[in-house]
């Protein structure tokens, strides 16, 4: 189009079959170096013991699927790990959703007095590190006698600044407009809330959703402190005990180990979008 | 009374401000925030108090006593808090330029407009942040298993000695020294092949993270920019060179903050994988004790509260002074 091109030749058909074939090729590369820790976890689980510690064969010579019920059954209280955890990501999720929409709503929409200045608290508690608060909210937890309950792996993270900054800054994008007439139209501020703020900030309450179930799901140093009965542990702490147990039987625990990421891939699968969009702006935002 | 202020003059009043009568004050604006501000403040205000109160005391919990500036001054005045810190620096050495050039490569390529499937392929590299950093510690260690693991294969079909990895204390140059049959000075043995194949772990994982966020960077960058180069005769290598990589410039810094923050606070993986290897938390030989790690173990293994209090204090302070870093860089370089 502009003075500069010239018409394609056979040569140059070539040239950019052959840049893009090597550029397929490296992406290829990055792929399977991205993916084969999984596919060698997956073929270990399914070996037998012997065959698990030869490493002479690639693929299992018997796919012994067995392994997983073994795992299930064998690997600590691994039932019991898997439902701890659900059952406290799905009441950390829901209490972040829940405080925080309240939370964000009034900071985004109403007026008070100390508004800004509670606002900017909560911002400046997302610049504390994790681990300044460990050891003070572990007495302190240990004091309410809730070692070893729910109550010390859900309560201290189902409020989260993170979520009410993000689900603020989506509230503050509805247009003024629509709250003046709702008002107008003698809708309480509850209400509005939740009929039409809510449902038109979905993309904001699964992406905080999102990450806080993650953040729930993979915890380990604080379920580490506050859990000392086998019975009451999260499953990422389960498996890191059953790691230094005598006579761990590899294929079981990377068994063990699948069962334990096929949710969060699940999740991954069917929320990939919000995943991904949801990384690059809170990493672009800071 | 408009025509009184200039109107060259950026007004400080929010757009929406018209001349409306001022909003009145709803009390029940507290109640929607109470909920929320109780937790954060009894979990994440206060105890960063009760922190500071802990750092200065020693003894078991309920029956602290007063030790002043005792923890600081064991921290800042002897080894291990240093060595520590050194090994985050290592770490993070040994980790970043790989991400960061990996996670820039990936990316541009990705970002060629003819590629297809990319949805596909940046999910694939995504994966292995997104999975539970206990599980794929786990699958490493069994893939850094000094008899069994897939790592020693590969060695020994290319015909090199296998190694420990992760319960090899040796520094890496030491391992190449003895091999080669040379002899060098201490300061060159470097970093332990524990804290290497440690290292070879995050790579793995913080790869796609990098990716995503430098194809979030790529996108922004205005075609135009690219057009107008092109028509001046530029491409391929200069166009990235001139083109993309000052405009990524920001992106990266933003990259590198997030990466050295990411390596002071890590921990679950060098746990998992100490565990795994049966070594002792940050072992073999206290060679894959980073900062966290180290505050952990002072805490968990000795229930030393005070100091293990006292180092996370000074741990987010330096983190802190990233974060700062991070803010003052950023803000200046948003306008070219």
């Amino acid at each position: 189009m502009t003075l500069l091109t010239r018409p394609v030749t056979n040569i140059d058909r070539l040239k950019t079959f052959f840049n893009h074939s090597v550029i397929y090729a490296l992406l290829l590369i990055g792929a399977l170096w991205a993916l084969f820790p999984f596919a060698w976890m997956v073929l270990t689980s399914l070996k037998g013991y012997t065959e698990a510690y030869a490493v002479e064969t690639f693929l299992p010579t018997r796919w012994l699927f067995s392994n997983y019920i073994e795992a299930w059954n064998t690997v600590g209280h691994f039932p019991r790990y898997f439902v701890n955890t659900l059952f406290i990501a799905i009441c950390t999720v829901a209490g972040v959703l829940i405080t925080s929409t309240l939370a964000a709503y009034a900071f985004a929409r109403m007026e008070f007095p100390g508004r800004d200045v509670l606002f900017l608290i909560l911002l400046a508690t997302m610049m504390v590190p994790f681990e300044v608060t460990l050891v003070p909210n572990f007495i302190l937890v240990r004091n309410l006698r809730w070692v070893d309950n729910y109550a010390a792996l859900i309560i201290p993270w189902s409020a989260s600044a993170f979520s009410i900054f993000l689900l603020r800054q989506f509230f503050k994008s509805i247009p003024q407009e629509l709250f003046d007439a709702a008002l107008i139209d003698g809708c309480s501020h509850l209400r509005f809330l939740f009929s039409i703020v809510v449902p038109l900030s979905r993309p904001a309450l699964i992406t905080s959703g999102l990450f806080t179930f993650l953040a729930s799901w993979n915890s380990l140093m604080w379920a580490l402190l506050v859990t000392n009965k086998p019975e009451m542990r999260p499953i990422q702490v389960g498996m890191a005990a059953f790691i230094g147990e005598a006579g761990t039987q590899i294929q079981l625990l990377l068994a063990a180990v699948t069962i334990s990421v096929i949710p969060v891939i699940l999740l991954y699968l069917i929320l990939q979008r919000w995943f991904i969009e949801g990384i690059a702006t809170i990493g672009i935002r800071g | 009374m408009a025509d009184s202020t200039p109107m060259v003059q950026a007004s400080p009043i929010r757009a929406n401000a018209l001349p409306r009568t001022r909003r009145r004050i709803e009390w029940s604006a507290y109640l929607y925030i109470l909920p929320a501000y109780v937790i954060i403040a009894v979990f994440h205000i206060i105890p960063v108090f009760y922190a500071i109160y802990i750092s200065l005391h020693k003894g078991p919990i309920n029956k602290f006593v007063w030790a002043g500036l005792a923890h600081y001054e064991r921290a800042l005045g002897g080894q291990e808090f240093w060595n520590s810190l050194i090994t985050t620096f290592t770490y993070a050495g040994l980790t970043m330029p790989f991400t960061i050039s990996l996670g820039l490569f990936f990316a541009y390529l990705l970002y060629q407009p003819f590629v297809k499937a990319r949805g596909l392929f940046r999910a694939i590299f995504f994966l292995p942040y997104v999975v539970s950093t206990v599980g794929s510690s786990i699958v490493w260690a069994w893939i850094f298993d000094p008899r069994s693991g897939l790592a020693n294969w590969l060695l020994r079909t290319v015909g090199i000695q296998p190694l420990r990895w992760l319960i090899e204390p040796s520094g890496i140059g030491e391992l190449i020294a003895k091999n080669m049959g040379w002899t060098i000075p201490a300061w060159a043995n470097g970093p332990s092949l524990a804290l290497v194949a440690i290292s070879i772990f995050s790579i793995w994982q913080a790869m796609g993270y990098d990716i995503v966020i430098f194809l979030a960077g790529l996108t922004n960058i205005p075609s135009e920019l690219y057009e107008a180069a092109r028509i001046d005769g530029a491409s391929g290598w200069s166009l990235f060179r001139h083109i993309t990589l000052p405009l990524l410039a920001p992106t990266t810094f933003f990259v590198i903050v997030i990466s050295v923050i990411g390596s002071l606070q890590s921990f679950n993986h060098i746990f998992t994988m100490n565990h795994a290897a049966a070594q002792s938390l940050g072992g073999p030989l206290g060679s894959t004790s980073t900062l966290t790690v180290y505050m952990f173990d002072q805490l968990y293994t000795h229930s030393n509260y005070g100091y293990a209090t006292a180092i996370a204090i000074l741990l987010s302070l330096i983190i802190l002074a990233f974060t700062l870093f991070n803010f003052r860089v950023l803000g200046r370089r948003v306008h070219y």
